[in-house]
């Protein structure tokens, strides 16, 4: 039975190839498929039914033709994924709908500035690598709270770690679902309540039945799904307008020719020096501060992020570990570097073919974002020639062409525009939006597991019941990831609204609730017990205090914590009049509304509370350094264990009993 | 005993190698994280040749990332070598 067992899965990582390339073909053939039913005239919004149905059909197949009962197998795969496709599952799990979807229109709004997410959470990996993944997986752990609290000696640690872990991945979660849900209700014209209930049947399919392991093979899929959908209608347009299929070497000339677009429209009144944000320009969106700590929260946040870290448990030996990690970001690169691409492209055409136009000639596929209400002309949802017309007419003085400051787009738009925009079929905006879809659902199904499997392996199994049979764990973690999944989607459904600064806190929370812990544990044979708690405790609760303060009781934070106005970056200026706001009868429930929900308007050293992770994590480090210090030497037999994960060969420190 | 103390100096030599390698990628992942961006405004003031992209622009859209790339290959296979060098490594 076991030698079986073994020869059918061998022969089946042997296959993954074959049947990885059979599956691309036949997405690619899937494609031309539905071009050609386009091109009989069969209704776009029956191809974008298929789309949606087929892909999720696919991953729903995946999902229970890989099922598992076995526990190594649900919750770390086996540990038998190879480097290379534990980096593509890994690609999906980390590319979220923020990244599909947001990033490239974060990079059109914000310019230079837009750049910090690209290094945020591309660099981060050299840390995961460096510094704690490998060990992590020599030590042989389920799950993160597992080594915290083999390490730092019993359940109040592992206690800490689920706590960490849950506020971190339940931020998460909600915001892919909300993504979902977006998607969903866009192209299948559904309800969004009901989008993100549908799209939650789909999460729950591949993650409940099979674990870890079903999760795997169907994020592979999906991430198959999302970077051809990423990469085509770009490397369309850079063939179309410069000759050449590569848009990232191009996109240069975009560039150019956006800046010299906007020293044009300057030059004859299209735009104000005011209204204008440079493409090229650093620093006038984020002050420098604030721009190094996004990209230091999201680099480190990377690397303490607990579903990420999870990937890494599930590769054959250390040594793929590390390997995965480099394949990890190469697949993450592919589509990181390609956004500022998308945000080029769709920029020089917004400033060329828009801006300066007359109003009657604006075209057509602009209107059917506006009536949505994600693009504005003149104050007013861009519905229709008239309405945009009517809407000008009303400002005194206007010229009658789109100026700048007369043109608002979403940021989610940039990317399910961009086909429409440059004028392609709409199979490809199908396709598109079936890639958001991939990446919210890969994302969120990783993020789901890792809270069921902490709460059901952490809490039930080794704190409530640790005698608890095979089947019964396996149960429980499936009905607690229902329960979490439910949970979570009713929050999305609520819209809880701004997907970036969501994304941004659970970066930072994590960062400053894990990150000390994890790398003192493996780097400072000396840290104690009592200091990693301590310092967990420390860290995780400044950065959750300066976030909820700033977000929801700024008025409290103004007048016993010593806060202050955040500062506009360009001109310096307060971006609140807190002697004003202070003066009002309820300022501290008023302020809240006062201060525009996506971030905090008040904080200390004019720190975005986004970033509250870069005030928890040094004070993180330095209470365990001191405590630690303070306390007894940890015992012979711990630092012995240290040693063992240092070193890659060797059994795994903590040996699970699976039967 | 003899044996053991052979152990734990290689155990030693082993880590000094170890820690070495992770300064040594830290330093430069700190450098291409963070110091180049640093320095965007003048760097602005550059344009790479024929593709178009002023250079400051350029490293935080694509020069970093496949600096980082490139690093956490060259990382797996430095520590792989270190690892072998002193016997650590898994079995192939």
């Amino acid at each position: 039975m076991a030698t079986q067992g073994t020869a059918s899965t061998s022969d089946f990582i042997k296959n993954l190839g074959k049947m990885y390339g059979t599956y691309t073909g036949g997405f690619i053939g899937f494609i031309l498929f539905l071009a050609v039913l386009e091109q009989v005239g069969v209704p776009n919004k029956i191809l974008g039914y298929l789309f949606v149905f087929f892909t999720l059909a696919v991953y729903a197949i995946i999902g229970v033709m890989t099922r598992t009962a076995e526990v190594s197998e649900y919750y770390v795969a086996g540990r038998r994924v190879p480097a290379f496709y534990n980096g593509m599952a890994t690609g999906a799990d980390w590319m979220s709908a923020a990244s599909f979807v947001g990033m490239a229109g974060t990079l059109f709004l914000l310019g230079y500035d837009g750049l910090a997410w690209v290094l945020g959470w591309t660099g981060g990996f050299v840390l995961v690598s460096i510094l704690i993944g490998p060990y992590l997986r020599k030590f042989g752990a389920y799950t993160v709270p597992d080594f915290l609290s083999f390490r730092y000696g019993g359940n109040f640690a592992r206690a800490l770690g689920v706590i960490v872990l849950v506020a971190c991945s339940f931020t998460y979660v909600t915001a892919q679902i909300y993504g979902t849900g977006l998607i969903a209700s866009r192209f299948l014209g559904m309800q969004f309540e009901l989008a993100v209930f549908a799209g939650l049947v789909g999460i729950l399919l591949c993650a409940m039945l099979g674990g870890m392991r079903a999760v795997t093979w169907t994020q592979i899929a999906q991430y198959i799904v999302l970077i051809i959908a990423y990469l085509t209608p770009i490397v369309i347009l850079s063939t179309t307008q410069y000759g050449i299929p590569i848009p990232q070497l191009t996109y240069g000339q975009a560039i150019v020719d956006i800046t010299a677009r906007e020293q044009q429209m300057l030059a004859t009144g299209l735009t104000t020096a005011a209204a204008l944000k440079p493409h090229i320009q650093p620093f006038i969106n984020y002050s420098p501060l604030n721009f190094f700590g996004i990209i230091m929260c999201m680099m480190v946040g990377t690397a303490s992020l607990p579903h990420i870290l999870m990937r890494y448990f599930t590769t054959p030996s250390v040594r793929e570990a590390r390997q995965s990690v480099a394949w990890s970001l190469l697949f993450i690169f592919l589509l990181y570097f390609s956004a500022p691409a998308y945000a080029a492209f769709s920029k020089l055409e917004v400033y060329t073919n828009i801006i300066g136009r007359d109003l009657t000639a604006i075209r057509p596929w602009l209107f059917s974002w506006g009536e949505l209400g994600l693009i504005q002309i003149c104050g007013k949802n861009a519905g229709s020639i008239d309405a945009i017309v009517a809407a000008c007419k009303a400002i005194a003085g206007h010229p009658g062409v789109v100026r700048l400051q007369d043109f608002v787009i979403n940021t989610d738009v940039i990317v399910l525009s961009t086909p429409e925009i440059a004028g392609l079929p709409y199979v490809i905006s199908g396709l598109v939006a079936a890639g958001g879809l991939a990446a919210a659902l890969s994302t969120a199904d990783g993020l789901l597991l890792a809270i069921a499997n902490a709460l059901s392996h952490d809490v039930y199994y080794k704190m409530i019941d640790p005698n608890a049979p095979t089947m019964r764990r396996l149960t429980v973690a499936r009905a607690l990831l229902v329960v979490v999944a439910v949970i979570a989607a009713a929050t999305a459904a609520t819209k809880p609204g701004d997907i970036l600064a969501m994304v941004g806190w659970a970066f930072s929370l994590a960062m400053a609730g894990n990150f000390p812990a994890l790398v003192m544990g493996v780097w400072w044979k000396r840290t104690t017990a009592t200091g990693a708690v301590c310092g967990i405790i420390a860290g995780f609760g400044l950065c959750l205090f300066y976030l909820v303060t700033t977000r929801y009781f700024p008025g409290a934070g103004v007048k016993y914590f010593g806060m202050t106005s955040l500062t506009n970056p360009l001109t310096g200026a307060p971006l609140v009049d807190i002697a004003k706001a202070m003066a009002l009868p309820n300022a501290m429930e008023s302020f809240p509304t006062l201060a525009h929900p996506m971030a905090n308007k008040v904080g200390w050293f004019d720190l975005n509370n986004i970033n509250c992770g870069l005030l928890g994590t040094p004070l993180g480090f330095a209470v365990i350094y001191i405590v630690s210090k303070l306390g007894k030497e940890p015992s012979a037999e711990m630092q012995a264990y240290v040693d063992d994960i240092r070193k890659p060969r060797g059994r795994t420190v903590l040996e699970e009993r699976t039967t | 005993m003899a044996n053991s103390t052979d152990l734990k100096a290689k155990e030693e030599a082993h880590w000094a190698k170890t820690s070495r390698l992770m300064y040594t990628h830290l330093a430069v992942w700190f450098f291409f994280g963070f110091i180049i961006h640093m320095f965007v405004k003048p760097l602005n003031n550059i344009i790479i040749p024929i593709l178009g992209f002023p250079l400051g622009f350029y490293m935080a859209a694509q020069g970093s990332l496949i600096v980082f790339v490139v690093m956490l290959f060259m990382f797996a296979k430095q520590q792989d070598k270190i690892d072998r060098e002193f016997g650590f490594a898994e079995e192939d």
